[in-house]
Formats: structure tokens, sequence, C-alpha cells
């Protein structure tokens, strides 16, 4: 009883967690430094879309459309034409990355590999329009990040 | 400084001349405490909680509030169609001025106030209690159900806390005997055996210090208190409606208010300018007396705000009957005993009846 | 000459403000009005060197009292334009009112004027060195210490006549009873039991 009285008048308990608090100021942090420093990701995320080449430059895409009809979202539209040598391929490649919802069911349904998503989250633009990604820019996304593609399709590999 | 104006511009226009030097000497120096102070809370809060906080505008993002200030800065300022507009805008304005004036009575170090008025303690208690005003006008001017709500709370919690800073103030002023904030910080040299500044260093007047402390973070309606912008219940209380540059002023005037109450506290309780010890080495080893004096202001101040900062880390939000009760039944019967208790023992010391 | 000035600009802005507050068609802006009207009578204090009792106002009328009026204003519902719709009927006692008080005021300048009186001197001689806190504590407790008490007698029997009027216990409630449950601890709450297998615990 006089315990307590005493607790409730020295603000015992106020003390004890700002002891408490105190102590934690002069911890390390727990948060990284997060753009200049990266928590390890797995090699089955699924970020940012892009559209793979076979090494001599060739684009995997063969217009199969398998992506577009197997999309949840609606957001894949393609339209095809053979090219001059005969061989088919799409003449535009769109995805809305404002409806994609990164199921990565089109990476599942690709039969070459061709899209893929890859390990990039922090791709956050200043207008809606640039989220509307063409053929060329999808392209482009293979081509940067090919080598982290590349590794996370080969890690990932033997558990398909 | 106002002789050395009178003497080229006339006696009138010498003193305008003057205080308004001395006035921007104070204000301008104030918005740039203000940002990097605010820069500190996030600092403070965020390593508590084990953050970095803002660390990438400028070195160890010591920039971050100059940003957040060009952000707002540029923004739309927005006043809603069914708001009332000229009390709207009015609002933010008056919450800026009265964290701003209440400046001027506040000693930075021996001689150092831009007005040494004989009753400078009620003019800061007129000041404070002007400023609930600003958030009353804003959120009945918003014409909006949030900041109504946070409008009434917010009357009702400073006019709380007035009164229990108002009774924790007699004390000191009887020991000091003056109102003169000059005059209690004189009186707090060597109070102590005559070796210790400082009227919280005494016994009988150290509970008072908490609860002045405790009434400060209610009064300026900070953290375990801020239920005037409960964001769980409130969005954002009265500056839910606001945008751009008015609400950038309520944010300038609620920081400048904690420092404010940061450097009452300083100066009522922990002797002011004046250094921990009553040491002559201590009131000027820095170049003169006057800068010594600011630097031990400073550092008093700046050692409140990281209370104010370490609090709002640490104490969950309260509940609104329990803001009222803590209030009403705990700090008002216990200051008004305290009154009770130094005034009856400064009378027995008057009249010579202690043992001691 | 900043002297004149801020008398000027204080005393318009009291007849400002005090117009306004009868005008303004809004309640809550009629109330913001009367504040400004306190606020630059506390100037005008000031300026006559009556600094005290000028912080006084604001502490008191400014920052307490109108922050209630404020309070209910905003709450009530009140639409006084409706109030006001038949005050043309009462056209003759108001404007009689009005000249008494107008004829009042003018018998009090000339009075005044006629010299002599000297009323300021004899009731509160301050000498000048006194700052005027002194003085009206002087006054208040020695002269006029038991109208003083008397009055905080009179203001303390207000307070608890409305918290006898207005308070009553209900019965039928059961509040929170927070020294209680601050109070409580663990040991008192918390029990280990380890029942048999079948059993179940006992409460």
């Amino acid at each position: 009883m006089v315990a307590h009285w005493i607790k409730t008048f020295t603000l015992w308990e106020f003390v004890k967690a700002h002891w408490l608090t105190l102590k934690y100021f002069f911890k390390p942090k727990a948060t990284i430094n997060y753009p200049y420093e990266k928590n390890p990701i797995s090699p089955r995320f699924r970020g940012e879309h892009a559209l793979r080449r076979y090494p001599n430059g060739e684009e995997r895409c063969i217009a199969c459309k398998l992506c577009e009809a197997i999309c949840p979202a609606l957001a894949i539209t393609i339209e095809a034409e053979p090219r001059a040598d005969g061989s088919r391929r799409t003449t535009r490649y769109d995805i809305d990355m404002t409806k994609c919802i990164y199921c990565g069911l089109c990476q599942e349904a690709c039969p070459v590999d061709a899209i893929v998503e890859g390990p990039n989250m922090d791709f956050a633009t200043e207008t809606r329009e640039e989220l509307i990604y063409d053929k060329a820019k999808l392209l482009e996304n293979g081509d940067r990040w090919e080598r982290a593609l590349a590794a996370n399709l080969a890690a990932d590999a033997p558990y398909r | 400084m106002t002789a050395f104006f009178q003497s080229w511009l006339g006696f009138g226009w010498g003193w305008f001349v003057a205080n308004l030097i001395l006035i921007l000497l104070i204000a301008l120096p104030l918005m740039l405490a203000v940002a990097m102070i605010i820069y500190a809370d996030r600092k403070i809060w965020a390593a508590m909680a084990l953050r970095r906080g803002p660390n990438v505008v400028g070195p160890f993002g010591l920039l971050q509030s100059f940003a957040d200030g060009l952000k707002v800065f540029l923004k739309e300022t927005i006043v809603p169609s069914s708001a009332n507009r000229a009390l709207f805008l009015i609002a933010p304005v008056i919450t800026f001025t009265v964290a701003l004036i209440a400046w001027a009575v506040i000693p930075f170090g021996p001689g150092m106030v831009l007005a040494d008025i004989n009753v400078g303690l009620l003019y800061l208690l007129a000041v404070s209690s002007l400023g609930v005003y600003g958030i009353i006008i804003a959120g009945w001017a918003s014409n909006s159900k949030y900041p109504f709500y946070s409008a009434l709370r917010a009357a009702a919690q400073m006019v709380s806390y007035e009164v229990s800073i108002g009774f924790v103030l007699i004390p000191v002023v009887l020991w000091a005997g003056t109102f003169s904030l000059s005059g209690i910080v004189g009186a707090q040299q060597g109070h102590i055996f005559g070796l210790v500044n400082g009227f919280g260093f005494n016994p009988l007047l150290f509970p008072l210090a908490v609860i002045f402390l405790i009434s400060a973070m209610a009064e300026t309606a900070r953290a375990p208190f801020d239920l005037t912008e409960a964001e769980s219940e409130l969005v954002a209380g009265y500056q839910t409606e606001y945008s751009s540059m008015s609400f950038a002023l309520f944010w300038l005037g609620e920081y400048g208010n904690v420092l404010l109450m940061c450097g009452m506290n300083a100066v009522l309780f922990w002797g002011g300018w004046l250094p921990p010890l009553d040491i002559p080495i201590l009131y000027d080893f820095l170049f003169n007396a006057s800068i010594t004096g600011m630097f031990w202001f400073f550092a008093k101040i700046l050692f409140f705000f990281f209370v104010f900062s370490w609090v709002k880390a640490t104490v969950p939000r309260f509940r609104y009957d329990q803001l009222m009760r803590l209030g009403w039944k705990i700090f008002l019967p216990i200051s008004l005993i305290w009154v009770f208790l130094v005034s009856g023992y400064l009378m027995l010391q008057k009249q010579g009846m202690l043992p001691w | 000459m900043i002297q004149v000035f801020t008398f000027y600009l204080f005393a318009t802005l009291v007849i400002v403000s005090g117009v306004m507050t009868i005008a303004s068609r809004n309640p809550v802006h009629s109330v913001l009005w009367l504040i400004l009207a306190f606020f630059n009578a506390a100037g005008l204090f000031v300026l006559i060197g009556a600094e005290f009792l000028a912080f006084l106002l604001v502490i008191v009328y400014v920052g307490a009292v109108a922050v209630l009026f404020l309070f209910v204003v905003m709450m009530l519902d009140i639409d006084f334009s409706e109030l006001r719709a038949g005050i043309s009927q009462y056209w003759f006692p108001s404007v009689m009112l009005a000249l008494a008080l107008l004829a009042e005021l003018g018998a009090a300048l000339l009075a005044h004027n006629a010299g002599g009186i000297d009323i300021a001197g004899r009731t509160a001689p301050t000498p000048a060195e006194t700052s005027n806190i002194a003085a009206l504590g002087q006054l208040l407790y020695s002269r006029y210490l038991f109208i003083f008490e008397a009055a905080g007698l009179v203001l303390l029997v207000a307070m608890i006549g409305a918290i006898v009027l207005t308070h009553r216990a209900r019965k039928d409630t059961r509040p929170q009873k927070i020294s209680d449950q601050v109070r409580r601890r663990p040991q008192d709450a918390v029990v280990n039991t380890q029942p048999p297998v079948g059993q179940g615990v006992e409460l």
C-alpha cells in the first residue's frame, strides 16, 4: 500500500518507461538505409515487368498471346504480324502497370521465358501515362535487368 | 542600441527602428530554430523507435524542414467552399503571431530582453491563453465535423490546464517576489546554499516544476495530450481542412509554442540564463557574460525540448476524460495545496519562526 | 506622437468592434468581435499605465470567459436575426434609455471638466516607483480587505450553488473507479492453476 503510494507520487512507471526509451535511443537502428541499402529478395520476387532477348539479340516473344489470355487484370494488350523474314512477332506489347496486380501468371504462362517480372520494385512515376508500358520500354527493361533476370531464373529453375 | 538610433533618428523614430531590428533579431532566428527543432523532434522520435528519421536532404537530413517548407509553400491554398473564408484564413495567422509575440519578454541573457516589463509573467499567461483562439477559430471556420470536435477539445483542454499553470506560477512569484522574468531569474541565483541556481532544485518547488512540465505539454497539445489532432479519431484535428502556407503557419506556431514552453520551464524553475552552479567561472567562459548566458539558456531549452520529444516517444495518448481528470482533479488540488504550503513557509521564514 | 496614434487606434477599434458585436448577424462573429473589443480595451489600460489590470482583463475575460462564451455559442444553434425580428416595436423605451445614458455621460464629462474634485488622486495615490500590482495589493489587503474577502466568499457560494444545483449523483450508472483500477495488481487479477485432466478450472 505504501509502496503503491510512493510509486504513484514519484511517477515511478513513467520513470521506468522513459529509462527504457532512453536505452533504445542509443541502440543501433533496426531499419536499413533504404534507397542506398536493400534487403535481399527472393529470386521469385515479382516486381517490374521486362521482355527478354536471346543472347544474340533476337526477341524471345513469339506473340503466342498466352500472357494476354491469362492476365486476370486484363492489363496486357498484344497485336502481332509476321515480320519481313516470315517469323511471327509482336507489333505492339503494352502492359498497363496501373491495372497489373503482380500475380506473376504472365511469366508462368510464357513458353519462352520472354515476359518476366524482375526484382525492380521502385519504378514510381510522376504521371499515370508513364505507367502504361509499351514494347520499347519493356525491351529496354529486359536489356537493363538481363543479368539479374537470368540469374533469378537459373536460381529458380530446379524448383519448376 | 535604442540610444544609438535615438541619437541618430530622434526619440520616436529611433525607438521604433531599434525595436523593429530587435524584433527581427528574435523572430528570424526563432523561425530557423523552429525548422531545426522540427528536424530534431523527428530524429529523436525516430531514434527511440529504432528508426533512422529524415536523413536524405542535406548532411544527416539537416535540411529536411526547409525541403518540407518549400514543398508546402509551392502547394495550392485550398479554402473549402463552405468555410467561413475570412476567419478560415485568419486563424493560422493568429496561432503564428501569438507564438511569436510571447518571446518579447523572455530574457535570453543578463539584460538581454526585448521588453523587460514588470508583469512579464502575466504577459506570458495572457499570450498563451490567446493561443487557443487560433485553434477554435480554425475549427469553427472550417465548417466541418472533425475540426469542430478538435476545436471544442482544444478549448476545454487549454482552459483547464491554464488554471493549474496559473496556480503553479504563484509559488514561483511568491518566492521571487516579482512578476518580471528577469527578476525571477535573478532571484534564483544561489538559491540552494548559495551554490545551486534554480528553483527546481528546491525540494519544496520541485513537484511544481514537474507539474508545470506536464501542464506545458498539455497547454501546447503535445504528445500524450495531443487529442486536438488525434489522427486515429479526428483525421488531423483542426488542421484537417488546411493546406499550403496556412497549414505551415499552424505547424510553425505550434513548434514555436513548444519552444516557448521549454524556455518558460528553463526561466521559471531551472535558472534561465544562469549556469546550474553559482561559480564565477561558469558565468563568462565564452567570450563575455551575455553570450555565456545565452549558451546556458539555449542549452536548457534544448534539454527540455529533448524531454518533450522523449515523452512523445514514450507515453501513449491520453483518453479525453483522463485528460480532464488529470487537470481538474489532480493538478488543480495539488497546485492549490502547494500555493498554501509555499506561502505558509515563506511567511514563517519572514517572521523568523523557522528553526533554521 | 506614438502614444496619441496608439490611443486613437485602440479607441477606434474598441468602438468599431463594439458596434460590430451588436450588428453582426452571426452569433459567433459577435463573440469574436467582443473579444477584439476586450483586447483593445486591454490595450487602452496599458496605455494609461495599468498593465496589471490590462493583463488580468486579457487572462480572465479573453482567455477564459470568452472561450466558454464562444464554446456555448458555437454549440447552440441560435438564430439571432430571428430573436431580433420584433425589436422595432421597442423603439421608444430603447431610445429613451439611450438618451438617458447619453445625458449621464455628458453630465459626468462636464463635472469632470469643472475640476477640483480629483477623484483618482484621493482614492489611489500611487507613488511613481510602486508598481501597480503592489499598489493594488496594498489597497486590496488593507483598506478593502473585508470587501475583497466578501466578494471572494460570494463567488465561492455562487460556485458551490451552481454545483449543487446541477450535479446529481445517479444511482443507476456504474462510473469508472480509476483509483481502483490503478491499484489493481497482477497477482490479484491472474491465478496460475494446473487442473487435473478432465476436471477443468474452478473459478
